[in-house]
């Protein structure tokens, strides 16, 4: 599942992961480490919430 | 403008811009003020620049106090172009070479909006620079309002650089807080309603963070307006008010009309809210522009939209309003909807489906008038006022 930044609207897709900052493509947002930010505006983990 | 020493060694070296009226959308009727500040100690640093078209201003300050060659490190706040606009001037005058400090997400902003390759040193929060008897430290502030945002402190003066963050646009003579007076806030409340309300939950979190570091502020220095020098505590207690959107006993009635029907109906519902003891304000939209609507709702409690149906749509300046309201998030209020229409009247099923999306408390499922509304008609928007005033006033301290 998808999940959004509930504080810039960047959407964290797990097909694509997050490379650049050390998320492999293919990697559940539940695998995303707990101190993951948001690559467009530094929100923590705990600021994205699933897509709807 | 001429440089303003705002502590020993410390100038503010800005510009104001007087004839400014429309900022990106935002009504700026006094104009406003590109704050820029140059310290000068063993070091000399430049914190932020101008609007593009004042750079050549801004050289002229810095000129009247240094030779602009003789700064030896620049510090870009914010990547917006009203700050960063006179990079390009200034980098040339005082050294493509020279360092520019900026945070991660600023480095990467700056390179999208310039194409010289110039010595960027990103930084982030805790780090520290000596500028020799003084120490610059940077904290970020992602989203404050654009991921790049940062603030520079300066720790033995305790003087904080707060970009873009307890500014408000107004150009004047006085360039302080206590030669102002209490009528710029008013400018800074409109300041926070427009550009930062969105952000309310962040700027709680970043005071909570600035009370655990323990950073104490003798002086606040905004990139827009006065400075605040006299009591920096009185504007960030108010930044802490607006950020958790406290209501007051208040209501605005916004609303567009075509042939005075909608306004008749408006008229009578802000009389109702009246009538419970609600401060309430019919604004039309073409009457007031739509950034000082938002100035009133942040801290109204209801928002009361009305809309006539023009080709079975909303009429224009209701949607526009609708979209810009809805960006900046307003939390916790009760609305409603009402409108006039000729023929076939969707309005008011448009307006309560953004309001619901904006999770509004609908409070009725709204007033729909045909032509022209008479004393009965009126009566019913008068006892929706009061009925809307009633919850207001439970609701509210």
């Amino acid at each position: 599942m998808k999940y959004v930044c509930t504080i810039c609207g960047y959407v964290y897709d797990p097909e694509i992961g997050d490379p650049d900052n050390g998320v492999a493509a293919g990697t559940a947002w539940d695998d995303v480490p707990d101190d993951y930010e948001c690559p467009v505006c530094g929100a923590g983990k705990e600021d994205f919430e699933p897509e709807s | 403008m001429k440089p303003v020493q705002i502590a020993e060694g410390i100038y503010d070296v800005g510009v104001n811009d007087w004839n400014i009226r429309d900022f990106h959308g935002y009504s700026t009727y006094l104009g406003t003020s590109y704050n820029a500040f140059l310290i000068v100690d063993e070091k000399i640093a430049l914190i932020d620049t101008v609007k593009k078209e004042f750079a050549d201003q801004l050289i002229a300050n810095i000129s009247q106090i240094v030779d602009p060659r003789k700064i030896d490190l620049v510090i870009s706040n914010h990547t917006e172009m009203d700050h960063s606009g006179g990079l390009a001037r200034v980098m040339h005058r005082v050294g493509e070479d020279k360092p520019l400090y900026c945070s991660k997400m600023g480095h990467k902003n700056l390179q999208r909006h310039f194409p010289q390759n110039w010595n960027y040193q990103a930084v982030g929060t805790g780090d520290e620079l000596s500028l020799g008897r003084r120490t610059l430290a940077f904290m970020e502030t992602k989203m404050l309002h654009w991921p790049d945002s940062m603030f520079t402190y300066l720790k033995e003066d305790k003087i904080l650089f707060s970009s873009d963050a307890f500014g408000q646009h107004y150009a004047g003579q006085e360039k302080f807080d206590d030669v102002v007076g209490d009528r710029i806030m008013p400018h800074a409340k409109k300041y926070f309603a427009n550009i930062l309300m969105v952000y309310g939950p962040r700027v709680l979190k970043l005071m909570e963070q600035v009370q655990s570091l323990g950073l104490e502020f003798k002086m606040i220095c905004p990139d827009h307006g006065v400075l605040w020098r006299d009591n920096p505590a009185k504007i960030i207690d108010a930044y802490v008010r607006w950020s958790k959107q406290e209501a007051k006993k208040k209501a605005v009635v916004v609303y567009d009309t075509m042939w005075h029907s909608t306004e008749k109906m408006a008229d009578a519902i802000a009389s109702g809210l009246a009538a419970a003891g609600v401060d309430a304000r019919p604004m039309h939209l073409r009457k007031w522009h739509r950034s000082d609507i938002m100035t009133e709702v942040l801290d109204a409690k209801a928002i009361i939209v009305g809309s006539p149906t023009l080709n079975n749509n909303l009429f224009p300046t209701i949607a526009d309003f609708l979209t810009y309201m809805k960006g900046l998030k307003p939390a916790g209020k009760l609305g409603a909807a009402f409108g006039s229409y000729g023929w076939s009247g969707e309005a008011v099923k448009f307006i309560n489906r953004e309001l619901e999306a904006m999770d509004f408390e609908l409070v009725d499922p709204g007033l729909r008038h045909q032509y022209i509304p008479e004393q009965d008609a009126l009566e019913k928007c008068y006892q929706l006022g009061v009925k809307i005033g009633e919850m207001v006033g439970a609701q509210t301290a």
